[in-house]
């Protein structure tokens, strides 16, 4: 997600250009994968064979000077440095802009960026195991396995989920003792436990919180190795409070599913299911999906769900900038949309990518597919131009334009285009 | 209660586990799961079940045992949920670890029998019931409780780490471009129209067939593609041990993979179970009715790429060959017939087996009782003789099973009866007989 300064400094004035015409590298390169865009619009790049074999990265039409037996997970980051994980005499390691960093590893994977960007982390397996790298700086401590990470908003910690002890095979009752556990930076909490899922930082980057498993069938949320004091018969993904060291996790009990804050619930209402919960911008509200009944699914927004319910899907919410208002993907009868407060548009189609918001929060724009081309839908009303390949779009910072990266005919476009026109 | 068929079983999932249960843990977990965890069918079955047995001679454990009452499904409801309730839970552990080995090992919960109920009870839901309560109590065959362990902790059944997998993955790739130009597999690509997902043992034990589904999806020219990250395995054995909070989370990694891809349709490799816990028992104790995307089973999937012409066979497979039709997408989705149709397509002699369609035999592997492990496989094996002489019956030499349990559990067949057959996946046969087009030859 991009600042308003770096929104500001992006050129919302050029109306069309056209950046890279992607048919002429396939006189280049015997086989081009998939393109990625970056989020100004002023790149397109894609990881591309060479005819002697091997894969480099091809931005705007230009390779990377290094070749590697393999490359793959190309992205940009959120500051738009060009990521992806390369392979060089069997040895792993990541890419930054045509730049490898110094250690390779027997396997990484998994890269995450910070929000700026200015931060990026990697599963790895070497020599001492299992861990995480950060920024090309890896953890002392080595597992028997480490699984996914999270890592913090200010970029200096990262936290997995560690087995802490090996395990004879079928050894289920070395298993049961709990051997799993959540590492910052390389050192596990004091606590172990059966499983640790779903690590979430607080926003100030002190504290991690995880779902884990205490017994078979007890379920709780644990914040730095310390589980709440209450126990659920199931829990999904907590997150912290935008400011303090509050959290907030949904949680089963016997009447169903509803939000706990710290243990406590916090909603009185009961869904037959809720989860993926957000804060609103300015911390003040809380909105989550749910299914008020079995098969029925909406967005409660402090406990409170839409009338309207959807039968197939509903994913996480996003809420306004100004925090007003909260829009969702949504699907029915096979056909995917979005919802408004509630409020579907008329059009379904095949496949819906995430809401955007204007930055005062009153228009709504998504990338969408109909019959196997792109379209910008703005209100729920579908763009004039079809595409063969679409990003989603961005707003201007005064909400009047719409940044489109698009490809047409082989050809990738970087558009600036009045909201009206679209 | 009955004592085990002919030898006892040492497992220490049973064995350990019921030195730790109390009187009153036992009471108050079985009362708990009757009252706050039973649907109301539970009541609607104990009250519409007149015992008349007519479900005894749908059961293969039955009908191999020699017609033996304590192996029909009413024999086995009666040995242990009529008399958990009969008693009012104040049952003890051996008669809890009996319980187990009833509905864990003896019971594949195939549903065949629901079928011969003149009511229609699901006589697997009741047996199901039996594990939960198992589960809950923490009695479980210890070789499922440690798949089940797996699937915790890894979301897949194998214990395969996440760079095992993707390692996996890119070699056969590698592999797969030695037999097909360029073919991939296509990793983490937003917005394909397929996302592939296969069962643990694919990657574990069984890599070749993640680089034929590479071959089939290159020569047919589809747009698909497979998850790097976690809910990448849609099997679910926590659904047959009766750790739904487990079976759950496993398939909302699933569908949340396909999510996070945008994939617009979920296609399955060959596994039956894995289609039961994606369609039908996952999503409903997530709340949704039916599967958020929709899930295609391989059978089907292979049924559309030939009909379509999308996949076209060069040559028929020659030698005699027959099927097994897996309970979870014959019975339980229809399937017979699309897999008679790529049976047909693909090979020159196919001989159909009786019973058929949904009156097929289990294959006595499924419902998670090939999990149970090795302590349990004479007891699983003879289990199903009728599935021996059913197949010996053909005089076919290959059977087809578009399922791992039953491909694993037929294989067992093959051998402790000497049946001298060999046993394949669909895929191996299609990437066998198919055309490969000349822009794609290697």
């Amino acid at each position: 997600m991009q600042s308003m300064t770096e929104l500001e400094s992006w050129d919302w004035e050029t109306k069309e250009r056209l950046v890279a015409d992607i048919n002429g590298w396939r006189s280049k390169f015997p086989v081009i994968h998939e393109c990625v865009a970056s989020n100004d619009g002023e790149k397109i790049s894609a990881p591309v064979r060479t005819e002697d074999g091997r894969f480099t990265a091809c931005v705007n039409g230009e390779s990377w000077e290094n070749t590697f037996e393999k490359l793959w997970s190309l992205r940009f980051g959120p500051d738009d440095r060009l990521t992806c994980l390369v392979r060089e005499d069997d040895q792993w390691t990541v890419a930054v802009d045509d730049e490898t960093w110094g250690e390779g590893f027997e396997y990484a994977w998994n890269i995450q960026f910070t929000p700026d960007g200015k931060s990026i982390a990697v599963n790895v397996k070497g020599e001492n195991g299992y861990g995480i790298a950060l920024n090309n700086r890896t953890w002392e401590n080595g597992f028997a396995e480490a699984r996914d990470f999270a890592i913090s908003p200010n970029g200096e910690f990262t936290a997995a989920g560690v087995q802490t002890k090996r395990l004879g095979e079928g050894d289920i009752f070395g298993f049961a003792e709990g051997i799993w556990t959540v590492a910052v930076n390389g050192k596990p909490w004091g606590k172990n436990f059966l499983n640790v899922w779903g690590i979430a930082f607080s926003s100030d980057s002190s504290k991690v919180a995880a779902e884990v498993r205490v017994g078979e069938y007890e379920y709780a949320i644990a914040v730095n190795g310390t589980p709440w004091n209450k126990i659920f018969k199931c829990v999904w993904e907590p997150i912290f409070y935008p400011q303090g060291d509050d959290v907030l996790a949904p949680v089963q009990v016997d009447e169903g599913w509803t939000l706990a804050k710290n243990g406590e619930l916090i909603w009185d209402r009961k869904f037959v299911q809720a989860w993926h919960q957000k804060f609103s911008p300015d911390g003040q509200r809380i909105a989550a999906v749910v299914a008020p009944e079995f098969g029925k699914w909406t967005i409660a927004v402090d406990g409170s769900s839409w009338n309207r319910t959807f039968r197939d899907a509903v994913l996480p919410p996003v809420f306004s900038p100004d925090s007003k208002r909260v829009a969702a993907i949504v699907k029915e009868n096979n056909r995917w949309t979005v919802a408004v407060e509630g409020s579907p548009w008329v059009e379904g189609f095949d496949m819906i990518w995430d809401p955007v918001f204007s930055p005062s929060g009153d228009r709504v724009a998504a990338k969408a597919e109909k019959e196997g081309k792109f379209y910008i839908v703005l209100d729920g009303k579908i763009g004039k131009q079809e595409f063969e390949a679409l990003w989603s779009p961005i707003f201007s910072p005064d909400g009047k334009k719409l940044l489109v990266r698009s490809i047409e005919d082989g050809k990738y476009y970087r558009r600036v285009i009045p909201v009206e026109e679209i | 209660m009955a004592e085990p068929a002919k030898e006892i079983v040492v497992d220490p999932g049973l064995d350990e586990t019921i030195k730790k249960l109390t009187p009153k843990k036992i009471e108050d977990t079985i009362n708990r799961a009757l009252t706050k965890g039973a649907a109301a069918r539970l009541k609607v079955y104990m009250q519409t079940c007149v015992h008349c047995g007519l479900c005894a001679e749908a059961c293969h454990f039955y009908l191999s045992h020699d017609k033996d009452p304590r192996f029909s499904p009413v024999g086995k409801v009666k040995q242990t949920l009529w008399e958990i309730i009969k008693r009012k839970g104040r049952v003890d552990g051996e008669f809890i670890k009996n319980c187990s080995r009833i509905a864990h090992t003896e019971c594949n919960v195939c549903r065949r029998c629901s079928m011969y109920c003149p009511f229609g009870i699901d006589m697997a839901y009741l047996l199901l019931l039996v594990r939960r309560i198992c589960a809950l109590l923490g009695v479980v065959p210890q070789y499922l409780q440690d798949t089940v362990n797996s699937h915790a902790v890894t979301m897949n059944q194998m214990w395969v780490k996440q760079d095992e997998w993707i390692d996996t993955l890119q070699w056969q790739e590698e592999d797969a471009q030695d037999e097909v130009k360029n073919a991939r597999i296509p990793l983490d690509k937003e917005g394909a129209e397929i996302m592939y997902s296969v069962i643990g043992p694919e990657p574990k034990f069984l890599a070749q067939l993640l680089g034929n589904i590479a071959i089939i999806m290159t020569v047919a020219g589809m747009d698909w593609t497979m998850p790097s990250f976690d809910g990448w395995d849609n099997s679910n054995m926590p659904m047959y041990s009766g750790d739904f909070e487990t079976m759950a989370r496993v398939e909302r990694k699933h569908f949340e993979a396909a999510f996070k891809l945008k994939a617009k349709k979920i296609v399955m490799g060959e596994c039956g179970h894995a289609f039961r816990g994606a369609v039908y028992d996952g999503p409903k104790w997530l709340a949704w009715k039916e599967p958020p995307v929709p899930v295609i089973h391989a059978v089907q999937f292979y049924y559309e790429l030939i009909r379509d012409g999308k996949i076209r066979i060069a040559r028929k497979f020659e030698q005699p060959v027959t099927i097994q039709e897996p309970c979870n997408i014959v019975r339980g989705r229809g399937l017979g017939d699309m897999l008679r149709y790529i049976m047909r397509a693909t090979c020159e002699d196919f001989r159909d087996v009786s019973p058929r369609y949904e009156h097929n035999y289990c294959c006595c592997a499924g419902g998670g009782v090939i999990n149970c492990g090795p302590p349990w496989k004479k007891s699983r094996v003879e289990g199903n003789k009728v599935k021996a002489e059913q197949l010996k019956a053909t005089g076919a030499e290959v059977v087809v099973t578009p399922c791992h349990n039953c491909h694993s559990g037929i294989e067992d067949i093959v051998n402790y009866y000497k049946l001298g057959m060999h046993v394949k996946f669909f895929s191996e046969i299609l990437v066998d007989v198919m055309e490969v087009p000349e822009d794609l030859k290697v």
